[in-house]
């Protein structure tokens, strides 16, 4: 199978980039998009030509480490799909796919297909937790949760923060992502008495860490590769404006 | 090398007790002024260098990942044991203990597993207290499964996403720490020495990522939680960044090296598709719950399973076991399908695989508990196969997992370098030669959250300590050896990849020293791994600078480390020629094909010393004392 790639090369943070066009024939449509990446390497390498630089690690969809714009699609075409779990039987032989980075003020390119993700760890750093000392916690079932209000924490938490939300928003807003962690810890019983000051830290570090504001546009629902709903954002909203409300 | 275990003596149910009485305590003024370093950020790690912040000691600590959400523990699947009993189905503390003795086959320390059995309680308090979304009941507590060969439902998850959910909360943990300002975090940092001051492990050096520079970091005491070694064999169910580094230049600064060639081979995994393959990919094994196992009973039986009448499989699991049936420990598990494939009677294009089939669970269950028991896990498997397990079994087959063994350690996770702990999947402690279904978390965040913790304010508060300085002469020595190697990696400029000898290497030990090792075998593992390494050094060839984002380096560096620990797990499973748990020698075999330990000559933890370039390591012998689980021939039939 045939595929004819035009990749953002970019040596490192502050220098110009450019779009390169490698044709790639030795491609095999049970590879994954990741391995097809492998194989242009192996050969960009014998060539003598720097391999592309592109974050990758457990190569099952769950440890959020790649992803990349196919054809301007968040971790391409396939719903639900990261790209490491994106097999190339998706797309035609002689296809030309473009992959870029994720675009975002909040997250800059660091090399290639590579960006600096680092704006999500200080979001969940300002509240993204419940304050439960090791040693201290009452017996498991001590804290009994209704099952649905579990289920839903669960849609939530399952969030794996690769940042296809915020690169496929036209606003390039973290609100899917700062949503989904508000959300999961907030249906718990457990995440009650640091509800508030949770949304609104979280909320505040989100905007200063320079992401756009949510239009309700959608998109990053769309390409959520753990189908995270939009529904969270209006959770996120009536926490912050509550707290707000009550913090006056 | 002194092997002194330090278990406590005494009754084993209170011997955890004890030694938390006899441990001597850090003043709470004074652990702010003791700094740890934590490397790795897994269950392990992450647990560890949270709770010894909350504790008010200052850690660093390192990853390599760009966040330390990512490490691997956030693939486990299954779940995580705890002996609650809250099934009220006959677990105890006791069941665990024997269980996890019985299922490591024998090779595992007695007073180790004890206590992780009685810790496993604690985690889940723990966890269900950071929000962790365990799978609940209607009523409103916590559900339960049984899981890889347990008799009793221990098993606590949350979906297929065990671990990402328990290691989402201790990361977040880790960040709460962060937030206060008692953990600095320094991810996109490669370990790649430990630096040894007076005989105690005082620093480390990395390498930066994203810049490129050697830095050293000094401490009071190193913590490494750095994972397993099964990318050894190229293709593993292991992130692909996952290595041996870390616990590989301990060993070479003089930390014991416990029974490297314990491996864990995981029966359910997809099977290789094609030359390309980066990596594979594991199927939760608590797919076998309700899953059935079977291949067809004639060789070379090409028709679609589904064309392929009842009479004519072969249950081989559940005709050979009948009491675990498809429940089988992995290790017998895993050994079952390679050998009805080396019959010829594997299924798929290349005849490696064998068929779990869902069907009779499906008629009789309905799809909606399937779906809601396995969903995300059908899913995975149709995305990477484009087939779909409703209606066709899934294949699968066996991959390398999980590695038992790791660096030595003593009953207070210390190994054999003075304030150098090892923690998690880095250490050898827990699980003997084979490790239990959803164990891994379990001993992570047992050693992270309530281990480790006690025991490094025991070494500190036992030890003066002298002010150490990245600018001094130990550190800088280590940094320009570092550097050196960087350099030689770089200037070899040969004409093959990293990634084609790590292929090759891997293939080696795959075949001579994975699911089953025999003595003409693995010597000649031992000669091929040697020129094969030679051309390595001579040969690979690396682009790119050292002070820049350079993947193909970092890759470099550990495959160098890979040819190395290779070589010592060939030694290893050559000098022990016994068969036991995942390590099976076909010299050692009972009349149908079982495991066959030697007790008289085996029963003791092989731990390797490096004895510089070029020299044969030297082996010391832990012996183990079973006292409460007498060693018997394990039977599952």
């Amino acid at each position: 199978m045939k595929l004819i790639f035009h990749i953002w090369r970019q040596p490192a943070r502050n220098k110009p980039g450019r779009m390169v066009r490698y044709e790639h024939a030795n491609l095999n449509p049970d590879m994954s998009m990741l391995e097809a990446l492998d194989v242009l390497n192996e050969d960009l390498i014998l060539k003598g030509e720097e391999p592309v630089v592109f974050e990758h690690d457990c190569r099952e969809g769950i440890c959020g480490s790649c992803g990349f714009m196919i054809n301007g699609i968040a971790h391409g075409p396939l719903p639900k799909t990261t790209v490491c779990q994106l097999t190339l039987r998706h797309f035609r032989d002689g296809e030309e796919l473009v992959l870029e980075p994720w675009r975002a003020r909040a997250f800059p390119v660091l090399k290639d297909l590579m960006v600096d993700r680092s704006a999500f760890d200080r979001i969940i750093a300002a509240g993204g937790y419940i304050s439960i000392p090791a040693g201290s916690a009452p017996d498991g079932n001590d804290i009994l949760v209704a099952k649905d209000d579990s289920d839903r924490a669960m849609d939530a938490a399952a969030c794996i923060g690769c940042g296809a939300c915020v690169a496929a928003c036209p606003n390039a807003s973290a609100s899917l992502f700062t949503a989904a962690k508000i959300s999961h810890l907030g249906l718990l019983p457990q995440g009650q008495p640091e509800r508030d000051s949770r949304a609104l830290r979280m909320v505040k570090t989100m905007n200063a860490e320079s992401f756009g504001q949510c239009t309700n546009i959608g998109e990053c629902e769309a390409v959520c590769p753990k189908g995270i709903r939009l529904e969270v954002i209006a959770r996120m909203n009536h926490d912050f404006i509550g707290a707000s409300w009550r913090a006056r | 090398m002194n092997l002194d275990a330090r278990i406590p003596s005494g009754p084993i149910d209170k011997a955890w007790d004890k030694a938390k009485f006899e441990m001597k305590l850090v003043n709470p003024a004074n652990k702010r002024k003791y700094e740890i370093i934590v490397v790795g950020s897994g269950l392990a790690g992450a647990s560890a260098a949270a709770t010894l912040a909350e504790l008010g000691y200052n850690v660093k600590c390192f990853c390599f990942q760009d966040s330390p959400r990512r490490a691997h523990s956030i693939a486990a699947q299954g779940g995580i044991n705890a002996a609650k009993n809250y099934q009220n189905d006959g677990d105890s503390i006791y069941r665990l203990f024997y269980d996890t003795v019985k299922g490591g086959d024998f090779r595992a320390r007695e007073a180790n597993v004890y206590r992780l059995a009685q810790i496993s309680v604690n985690i889940i308090d723990q966890c269900v207290a950071q929000g962790v979304p365990f799978a609940r009941e209607y009523g409103g507590t916590l559900a339960n499964r049984s899981f890889g060969g347990a008799q009793v439902s221990r098993t606590f998850y949350a979906r297929g996403q065990t671990g990402q959910q328990l290691l989402l909360g201790a990361y977040q943990a880790l960040e709460r720490q962060v937030d206060a300002g008692r953990v600095k975090m320094m991810p996109r940092a490669e370990m790649l020495d430990l630096v040894v001051v007076n005989g105690r492990a005082r620093g480390i050096v990395t390498r930066d990522l994203v810049t490129g520079a050697i830095e050293s970091h000094a401490a009071d005491a190193v913590v490494l939680g750095t994972g397993g070694y099964g990318n050894v064999y190229y293709l593993s169910t292991n992130a692909k960044g996952s290595n041996c580094t870390a616990i590989w230049r301990a060993y070479k600064r003089g930390a014991a090296f416990a029974n490297p060639c314990f491996t864990q081979i995981h029966p359910t995994c997809i099977p290789v598709s094609g030359n390309y393959q980066s990596k594979l990919t594991l199927m939760s094994e608590s797919l076998r719950n309700d899953g059935r196992i079977w291949v067809p009973l004639a060789k070379g039986d090409k028709r679609a399973p589904n064309e392929i009448p009842e009479a004519e499989r072969d249950y081989y699991l559940e005709r050979r076991y009948p009491s675990f049936g498809n429940l089988v420990p992995r290790d017998v598990a895993s050994r079952n399908a390679k050998a009805v494939c080396d019959e010829g009677r594997g299924v798929g294009e290349h005849g490696l695989g064998v068929y779990l089939d869902f069907a009779d669970a499906i008629k009789r269950l309905g799809r909606a508990v399937i779906e809601e028991r396995y969903g995300n896990l059908f899913e995975m498997y149709e995305r990477i196969t484009d087939e779909d397990p409703y209606k066709v079994p899934m294949r699968i087959y066996p991959a390398i997992h999980y590695t038992m063994g790791g660096l030595w350690v003593d009953y207070q996770l210390m190994s054999t370098i003075p304030g150098l702990f090892v923690i998690g999947e880095a250490n050898f402690s827990d699980h003997g030669a084979n490790r239990l279904g959803a164990s891994a978390l379990m001993q992570g965040l047992s050693d992270g959250y309530f281990i480790v913790p006690y025991t490094i304010g025991n070494y500190l508060a036992s030890e003066r300590f002298e002010k150490v300085e990245p600018a001094q002469a130990e550190f800088l020595a280590v940094q320009d050896q570092v550097a050196q190697r960087t350099r030689r990696l770089l200037n070899a400029k040969g004409s093959r990849t990293v990634d084609s000898f790590h292929r090759e290497l891997g293939k080696i030990v795959w075949d001579d020293c994975g699911m089953s090792r025999n003595a003409a075998a693995l010597t000649e593992a031992l000669g091929k791994i040697r020129a094969l390494r030679e051309e390595y050094w001579r040969d690979v060839k690396v682009l790119g600078a050292a002070e820049e984002i350079n993947q193909s380096l970092e890759k470099a560096g550990r495959v160098a480390d890979f040819f190395e620990l290779a070589e010592l797990m060939c030694l290893d499973a050559l000098d022990r020629d016994e068969s036991c748990g995942g390590h099976f020698r076909e010299e050692h075999q009972t009349a149908d094909g079982e495991a066959l330990r030697d007790d008289q000559r085996f029963s003791y933890v092989a731990a390797w010393e490096y004895a510089g370039p070029d020299q044969p390591p030297v082996l010391h012998k832990e012996p183990l004392m079973f006292e409460y689980v007498h060693p018997s021939q394990r039977s599952y039939k």
